[in-house]
């Protein structure tokens, strides 16, 4: 098997898919670019390369370029997946869901329920997310715990190249609007994907990794740093397991309830902003249904409750880092 | 009306401050010293300062993702700026909002923004402000092409309508949003879309200070006036790519270099004051100098301030919580 980078991975996801099914399409911002320019055309592949090479391949009939005008592009992608499309829209920053929110959650996340179940709805918003890159308060947030709060959508967090390919093809096969997040510092993050296609179901955590002491909850490219942590305590005797829900809605409550009551310690890592955030939802599902068996208090691991800032250091410290995730793996292990 | 000595110095000086700046944030951020996303205004000066010398402090702006240039129009520290941009306490922002937040409310300077097509409703409503409380400001909006095509943006010229506000609509059209050119981009005419909307509408070559400057003079007085808004396509160019690391290989080979040799804006303008035998060939060089001496020493200052602080991460989210 190929190493390969989360970028590449969600490329060979969508060539995949748009080999296999003729209606899937892709739109967006730049998505190839040098529309209507004299020089190069597919020139970015998306402002960070991930759909480089689908303009050439699959032509502008299916790899459309947008004006700026997210309200206008994600709308019309939910049309054209009520109407028989199976369209994959890149909203470059998904802190750009103000500018077209209403789209995604009063119209396409709404069709199937109002329309009494006639409606189908197969459209995939893929979306950058997260903080990282000093791109300060408007380019960095977490907002899929928005998105998770909205019934009719499907919110998918890959947090590794391997978990992008896969969970982007179910994305695209799925019948209902998906929001996939894509974590903006975790481009070049490479590991073993395989060339053929593949799906991962909704709704089905992963353990990346399995101990006696400790369960840590992680979302996203948190699960990486849950990983680290893990690996590093091992050699101090602390064995934690880490559960990846890949999904936040659908949401593998079983296995969180579990895995808590495995251990009875939990620490929870998300790097959305703390109020009603996946950490306080899990921790709430986790209290509901396995109080008797917690031995701790349960820890979260979030950011402060301010936007992301621009200058490098208070970026770092506003991140949930490794270190801080040892912290309070190791606080719960000694309660 | 004729610009005095004094008015064409301080034109030539801001948009030499403008082009000094950028070129020199060019290299720094090239050189690893600047984080984050940064988007150059070079090419474009003769366009922020035609419009800001027609205003005052009473006055507001709005600006884009790419706002260095208008920031400094409005008169923003120089030091300051570069100490935002370089992410340090000194910043106009104390280091929390970057190349993309730069603002200083008390010059009328209501932020560069990195959501595009934010600015306009923002705009509105500071005209809004100025109606209400009889400030006599008027408020403009700069927009890209790319920002012209937003909902946001269409909805302002109509609620500046009907409400006769102050406003004005600057569409600066470089040619391209990110790396679509707005000749595909833009459906129908700048012109005709504020038109349509009932205001008037005025294209102007951006490479020409004096007919940018004429036209925001006619605009800046409708709205102070009472009369209204407008909307004025600006054409210019843009030098450096969309991005700071845009590799800009969507335009034809040499069209950089070749709007740069045929049609910059600090060079006509220099001929036209030298032709004329407005200004003298050492007054301007004598403000590159000076200029160039400003931005060395803002460089210097925000490198040697100071980065934020921890405790700084958690300020400022309220006025009180």
């Amino acid at each position: 098997m190929a190493k390969k980078s989360y970028r590449q991975a969600i490329n060979e996801a969508l060539a995949a898919e748009m080999r296999r099914d003729e209606r899937v399409i892709v739109m967006g911002e730049d998505i190839a670019g040098g529309m209507g320019a004299p020089g190069e055309q597919d020139a970015w592949g998306g402002p960070m390369g991930v759909t480089k090479g689908l303009e050439p391949e699959f032509g502008r009939d299916r790899v459309l370029d947008t004006p700026i005008t997210e309200s206008a592009f994600i709308g019309a992608a939910a049309g054209a997946a009520a109407t028989g499309l199976r369209p994959v829209a890149e909203l470059m920053f998904v802190d750009f869901m103000g500018v077209c929110f209403d789209q995604i959650f009063n119209q396409a996340a709404k069709f199937r329920y109002m329309f009494g179940g006639k409606a189908v709805t197969p459209l995939v918003v893929r979306t950058m997310y997260g903080a990282g890159l000093s791109a300060a308060s408007q380019h960095s947030q977490c907002l899929y715990p928005v998105f998770t709060h909205i019934p009719g959508l499907k919110v998918a967090l890959p947090s590794s190249a391997y978990e992008a390919k896969g969970l982007l093809i179910q994305s695209i096969r799925d019948d209902d609007p998906v929001i996939f997040f894509e974590h903006k510092a975790m481009y070049d993050d490479e590991e073993d994907v395989p060339d053929e296609s593949y799906t991962i179901p909704f709704g089905e955590a992963n353990l990346t990794r399995e101990g006696d002491d400790v369960t840590i909850v992680a979302f996203g490219r948190m699960v990486q740093f849950a990983n680290q942590v893990a690996d590093k305590l091992e050699k101090d005797d602390i064995t934690c397991t880490v559960v990846d829900p890949r999904t936040t809605s659908p949401l593998d409550e079983d296995t969180i309830i579990e895995m808590a009551e495995e251990t009875g310690r939990v620490v929870v890592v998300d790097e959305a902003s703390p109020r009603c955030n996946m950490a306080t939802d899990v921790s709430a599902l986790i209290t509901q249904n396995a109080f008797k068996a917690l031995k701790a208090p349960i820890k979260m691991v979030t950011p402060p409750h301010v936007p992301v800032p621009f200058a490098a250091d208070l970026e770092k410290e506003y991140i949930p880092s490794p270190e801080k995730i040892e912290a309070a793996v190791r606080e719960v292990a000694a309660a | 009306m004729q610009l005095s000595r004094d008015d064409l110095l301080k034109a030539y000086r801001d948009m030499r401050v403008i082009r000094e700046f950028e070129e020199r944030v060019h290299e720094e951020f090239a050189a690893g010293g600047i984080p984050g996303f940064v988007h150059l205004y070079a090419g474009e000066e003769a366009s922020a300062v035609g419009f800001c010398m027609n205003l005052t402090d009473v006055d507001h702006i709005a600006s884009t993702h790419r706002g260095h240039g208008h920031s400094l129009a409005k008169g923003c520290d120089v030091k300051g700026m570069m100490g935002e941009i370089f992410g340090r306490q000194n910043g106009l922002c104390a280091g929390k909002g970057g190349s993309m937040h730069i603002a200083d409310l008390e010059l009328g300077m209501m932020g560069a923004n990195g959501i595009v097509g934010g600015g306009p409703p923002l705009i509105c409503g500071a005209a809004l402000t100025a109606k209400t409380l009889k400030t006599g400001g008027v408020a403009i909006a700069f927009v890209g092409d790319g920002g012209s095509n937003q909902g946001t943006t269409l909805e302002s010229y109509n609620l500046a309508k009907v409400w006769n506000l102050p406003a004005i609509f600057v569409v600066e059209d470089n040619g391209y949003a990110e790396a679509t050119a707005s000749a595909w981009s833009v459906g129908g005419s700048q012109v005709k879309r504020a038109e349509a909307f009932g205001m008037p509408g005025y294209q102007v070559d951006g490479h020409d200070f004096f007919a940018v400057h004429e036209v925001a003079r006619e605009v800046v007085d409708r709205a102070r006036n009472g009369d209204g808004p407008s909307l004025v396509h600006v054409n210019l160019y843009r030098y450096y790519g969309h991005f700071e690391g845009d590799a800009t290989t969507y335009r034809a080979a040499g069209e950089s270099d070749k709007v740069r040799a045929e049609r910059d804006c600090m060079d006509i303008f220099r001929r036209r004051v030298t032709e004329a035998a407005l200004l003298d060939k050492k007054q301007l060089d004598a403000i590159d100098r000076e200029v160039e001496s400003l931005i060395d020493d803002s460089v210097a200052e925000a490198k040697a301030a100071p980065v934020p602080t921890a405790e700084q991460l958690l300020t400022d989210v309220y006025v009180s919580y």
